[in-house]
């Protein structure tokens, strides 16, 4: 297995903020994932890429806690995850932690305004001044480049890149700490994909996230992610640093991955 | 005309003593644990659902010979669903009936609290057509479910900021939600917000049927009962600016009534027992004809 040395990612001084240990999920007799380890940094962005059917969606619900993983162990800032009170782990999913979803009406609120969608998290945990919370939400429309008089108009009426970036403004509202994202460009074409992806990356570079992005599209963790992770039938073939794995990679999948990327 | 539970046909207040055990049992858990939804296996009631087969139900658990009953609907003691749930039980439990909030010893409500104050001993009952006020953000009852496990109630304040959002103030003017005793986000069924407040350290045995919906829910005597708000647009128990046209009171809810084809309109207690009994004390509003006169 074309497993590295990860020594030279383990800034000194510092503690892991997310640690994944031999994480496995069976469907009955088939395999969802097996044994994923890692350690993820505070401000780090770990991309997970595979096929479809590779098991990296079912590795992010696990991590997320939207599915129970059968083996290992979770430990996010020092506290287990998977033995933690449901009443805790939906408490931090609302607020250290956000979920992006690839279809934003997953994620959103179609009923409710732009305004609403974004104040959710900051009502849940217990915000009451009306002024404040249309503030905030004007100000976080304004960062992920949506007009601040859209704010009372509905996410039906928005188009659907504007719809992901709602998603995302409402996700980071709460200044969470882990980010998990889950095909965030997937049905966006292209144009409109790079300008998420430039939205993104100067988000997370300046809030100082933690990410864990799961794509098909190569071209989305060269420029978002700083550490990859291959997977291929529910196992994790490769990983290393981004640039390291594209640019020479070990495992025969992940040659076979990169080079069927198209060149235009 | 010999009346149905005198013949043997029914039992007493319709309902066989087993569903009515079955159902004192889900109201004694709602008194219980305030303002917690409990299921209940509602029966098929002679009458139509949204007509109160969660109310009748609730009070036929509840009715014992000895009862005055008092049936209202939207405050008036002489509209249909009133009368016809009112006959109901009287052919059906031979129990005294009364339209005096003071004489009542049950009271089965749709859309209003009484004015009259409430006293110890009394039991209201309160017809509910959706008992999840969650509902209309949420529509998975499995989710709803779990948020009131979880007190998970910021999409509560969604709804609110959205209203202020729209119309600049909370528009919701009726099944205003409230949180009772600091636990669990309440429908209080379609009563008019201006009622709100009389929910709370109310000294009556308030209790909430939903037939449809198969749930009961309580606020026993004297609980907490707070109406859901935002600090910088607090709750407020609105009511028509007007006094009633009747009877001249100050303080009660009123109904609007147009008069004639050219919109002149007159405003009246919805409360007809209480305007009633106003008038019978004298007091005349700026329509009204003192009562020794004839009818208003």
């Amino acid at each position: 297995m074309g497993s590295v040395d990860m020594g030279i990612w383990t800034k000194r001084n510092e503690q892991p903020l997310f640690q994944v240990e031999g994480l496995t999920k069976y469907y009955g007799n088939r395999i969802g994932c097996v044994d994923v380890s890692f350690d993820l940094f505070p401000g780090e962005v770990l991309g997970i890429v595979g096929e479809s059917g590779s098991g990296k969606s079912t590795l992010l619900s696990c991590l997320a806690g939207h599915l129970r993983p059968d083996l290992g162990s979770v430990i996010y800032d020092g506290r287990d995850v998977l033995a933690m009170a449901e009443t805790e782990r939906r408490k931090l999913s609302r607020t250290e932690w956000a979920y992006v979803h690839q279809n934003p009406r997953d994620g959103l609120r179609m009923g409710v305004s732009a305004g609403g969608n974004v104040g959710e998290r900051l009502m849940a945990i217990g915000a009451r001044h009306y002024g404040t919370i249309r503030d905030t939400a004007t100000d976080w429309l304004g960062r992920v480049e949506i007009a601040a008089d859209r704010i009372d108009d509905r996410p039906s009426a928005f188009s659907g890149g504007m719809q992901q970036r709602l998603q995302i403004a409402r996700n980071l509202v709460t200044g969470p700490r882990l980010v998990f994202m889950d095909e965030p460009t997937g049905g966006l074409d292209v144009s409109v994909q790079a300008r998420l992806l430039d939205l993104l990356r100067g988000l997370v570079r300046d809030l100082g996230l933690s990410v864990i992005i799961v794509t098909h599209d190569l071209a989305v963790v060269r420029l978002l992610a700083d550490r990859l992770m291959v997977m291929k039938d529910g196992r994790v073939v490769e990983q290393g640093l981004t640039d390291q794995v594209l640019d020479d990679p070990q495992h025969a999948y992940s040659q076979l991955l990169v080079s069927s990327v198209l060149q235009v | 005309m010999t009346e149905l539970f005198e013949t043997g046909a029914y039992n007493f207040a319709y309902l066989d003593e087993q569903t009515k055990r079955m159902i004192r049992r889900a109201i004694l858990k709602g008194v219980a644990v305030p303002g917690y939804q409990v299921p209940f296996a509602s029966r098929e009631m002679p009458m139509p659902y949204g007509w109160g087969t969660g109310g009748v139900q609730v009070t036929a658990a509840c009715l014992v010979p000895e009862d005055r009953l008092k049936v209202i609907d939207q405050g008036a003691d002489d509209t249909t669903n009133a009368v016809s749930i009112r006959k109901f039980f009287q052919r059906t439990a031979g129990v005294a009936v009364t339209e005096a909030t003071i004489e009542a010893t049950v009271i089965q409500t749709r859309h209003r609290i009484p004015e009259t104050p409430l006293r110890e001993g009394q039991i209201v009952v309160y017809q509910v057509p959706i008992p999840e006020p969650l509902r209309f953000l949420e529509p998975r009852e499995t989710e709803t479910r779990k948020m009131h496990e979880l007190e998970e109630y910021g999409l509560m304040h969604v709804k609110l900021y959205e209203d202020i959002a729209r119309h600049g103030e909370i528009a919701t003017s009726y099944a205003y939600p409230v949180k009772v005793e600091g636990r669990y986000v309440m429908d209080p069924s379609p009563i008019p917000k201006f009622d709100n407040p009389k929910l709370g350290d109310n000294a009556a045995i308030q209790l909430f049927g939903a037939g449809r919906e198969q749930r009961i829910y309580a606020v026993p005597p004297y609980t907490r009962v707070v109406s859901l708000d935002f600090d910088d647009h607090p709750f407020t128990a609105s009511k028509a600016p007007h006094d009633c046209d009747l009877c001249g009171a100050k303080g009660s809810y009123l109904d609007e009534v147009i008069t004639d084809d050219a919109g002149s309109r007159m405003y009246v207690c919805s409360d007809t027992d209480f305007c009633a009994g106003r008038r019978a004390a004298g007091h005349v509003g700026r329509l009204g004809v003192a009562m020794a006169d004839g009818s208003a």
